[in-house]
């Protein structure tokens, strides 16, 4: 058939890498520029740590709540950042279409998701920076460099279970629903993990659920760098985010090839 | 451009011999899709050739958009096979060398213009550079906006321009002016007749035939899925057969009807309206019968219902 060949032309590791940070890049400038985003990931943490981690220091027996909440509040906020940028994020902009124009691009879609994820992660650590600011100058505690590192270690890393319950999310929710339904979704999450006050305040049924939600598990991660962490292994808590993620990774690719077939 | 484009008489009979001449860019062999109960596209067949502007004309729900998904490889279909630049449409080197601009594209309201523009280069291995990219789209002075804080037609304009970093070969255009205002639509087909300038091929979609008109050299009508009529735009309108006579006269209307090449004629109100392949010479004749006719107009039928006629004779 007479039909216009076109010359091979290859996709070099140059291109990609510059197609990945400029989808990086402009990713990031879209979330920060985004009010409703920044104000849920930066801005509800600062808030709370203000009100509770820094009036209320030094207040439970044992605990150092001041230093209790920059490890909590720091996974409350990355898993907002990622189940706004992910879920609500990837609904709207398959809603408007600006997915499809993407995907009619030769862009690869792991480059857009990755994109997504890199700019939750810098968030991420955003949110460990100021918290630990906070908690150092006007929370009296005292936090050991390696602290710091270990802490945003595990709170970048917890972005990837979040980002794909967000991505699954994004499969289920129309854009109008979707800060609604994460709202729903995130905020008892946290309650019940311990990520605003310590479990063992919580009703005792609550302590009991608590071990089945993602959200728990991370929390203890982090916790865990200063010693809160109720008694079990680590690596029970790393093997139930993976597994977690997996699953969430697993329903949504459900869900996205049958809608692909269907289209 | 050449006007010489072949119409084979019956494309939609699947693989059409190749005419030599005209290099197929992308084309659909006998695809149909069906979604559910529903066929978007039947048995349809066509093929867009190198430096040629075809529209795809027709009314909501004919199928437009479906061909363009398919071609953009965005969806596949039920049956057929679907070939751009000589390869599958999702293959990354044939996006390579694509633009489109979607009917339902919006873009982040908080990028600027030319951030917008520096993402979308960076998607394609050879791109525009971002000066021709605003000139070819006429982005001039609004760079820096946010893409929230433009017009309707602007943002059409940068949609366009989106679809014309990677420099393609072959851009889709799916419904670009629709709800713009008339000068914002004029403003755009100018920006189309210069891609063409430059030699791309361009599959346009619209449901307005002036629209084709103005721009392609081939119209393709659709509806329901099924390829109604195509041609040159003037083969086209001249499916639609006849112009429209009007007059007050004191002939009879059955005299009227009777002479040659009328097909119609109505009464509204002390005038008669008449259609009629040859109007010069029915008015010659009307005008030696009575010499008191007056108040005479020939016009043409409006292209709007040349293409009711095509898309309504067939679904009958």
């Amino acid at each position: 058939m007479a039909t216009a060949a076109i010359h091979p032309l290859t996709l070099s590791a140059p291109y990609y890498l510059n197609l990945f940070l400029k989808e990086i890049k402009y990713e990031f400038l879209k979330a920060l520029r985004n009010r409703m985003y920044s104000l849920a990931t930066l801005g509800f943490p600062i808030m709370f740590y203000l009100l509770f981690g820094v009036s209320f220091r030094h207040s439970g027996p044992g605990l150092n709540y001041a230093q209790y909440l920059v490890a909590s509040y720091s996974c409350f906020g990355m898993i907002a950042a990622a189940l706004f940028n992910l879920g609500a994020g990837v609904a709207t902009e398959r809603a408007y279409g600006w997915l499809e124009l993407k995907q009619a691009s030769p862009m690869p879609r792991l480059a857009y998701l990755g994109a997504k994820i890199v700019t939750c992660m810098l968030f991420g650590v955003a949110i460990v920076a100021s918290l630990t600011l906070l908690g150092v100058t006007l929370g009296g505690v005292h936090i050991t460099l390696s602290q710091i590192t270990h802490l945003t270690a595990i709170i970048v890393a917890g972005s990837i279970p979040f980002a794909c319950l967000g991505m699954l999310l994004s499969l289920l929710m129309s854009p109008s629903a979707a800060p609604g339904v994460i709202n729903l979704i995130y905020l008892p999450l946290s309650f019940c993990s311990g990520l605003w006050m310590p479990i063992e305040v919580l009703p005792h049924f609550l302590q009991k659920i608590a071990p089945l939600l993602p959200t728990y598990h991370y929390a203890q991660l982090a916790l865990n760098v200063f010693g809160y962490a109720r008694s079990g292994a680590t690596l029970n808590h790393w093997e139930a985010l993976v597994g977690f993620s997996f699953l969430m990774l697993g329903l949504a690719w459900l869900i996205f090839t049958r809608s692909e077939a269907k289209a | 451009m050449s006007a010489t484009i072949l119409v084979p008489e019956s494309i939609s009979d699947g693989f059409q011999p190749f005419s030599s001449g005209s290099e197929a860019i992308a084309r659909l062999n006998s695809v149909t899709k069906r979604y559910e109960a529903n066929i978007a596209l039947d048995n349809f067949s066509f093929e867009i050739h190198r430096g040629e502007i075809v529209s795809l004309l027709g009314p909501n729900g004919a199928g437009k958009t479906t061909a363009i998904r398919l071609l953009l490889g965005l969806i596949s279909p039920t049956a057929g096979s679907v070939r751009v630049l000589g390869h599958d449409p999702r293959d990354s080197q044939t996006r390579t060398r694509i633009g489109a601009m979607l009917q339902i594209a919006k873009v982040p309201d908080n990028l600027r213009v030319r951030e917008h523009i520096d993402l979308f280069r960076s998607y394609y291995p050879n791109p525009l550079i971002v000066d021709e990219v605003v000139r070819i789209a006429g982005l001039e002075g609004i760079e820096e906006k946010m893409f929230g804080k433009l017009s309707g037609g602007q943002k059409q304009r940068v949609l366009l321009g989106l679809a014309l970093c990677g420099d393609p070969d072959l851009v889709f255009l799916d419904e670009p002016t629709v709800g713009m205002d008339i000068e914002a639509r004029l403003n755009l087909w100018e920006q189309i007749r210069v891609l063409s300038a430059l030699g791309k091929s361009v599959l346009l979609t619209t449901h307005y035939l002036e629209e084709a008109d103005a721009l392609a050299n081939r119209i393709i009508v659709l509806n329901k899925g099924m390829m109604v009529a195509q041609g040159t735009p003037v083969q086209i309108k001249s499916q639609v057969s006849g112009r429209t006579i009007r007059c007050v006269t004191q002939l009879d209307i059955d005299f009227v009807r009777g002479l040659p090449t009328v097909s119609e004629v109505t009464a509204d109100r002390d005038a008669l309206i008449i259609t009629a392949i040859h109007p010069e010479s029915v008015v010659k004749t009307m005008l030696q019968r009575d010499l008191t006719l007056h108040d005479l107009e020939i016009s043409a039928p409006a292209l709007e219902d040349a293409f009711l006629a095509l898309t309504k004779s067939e679904s009958n």
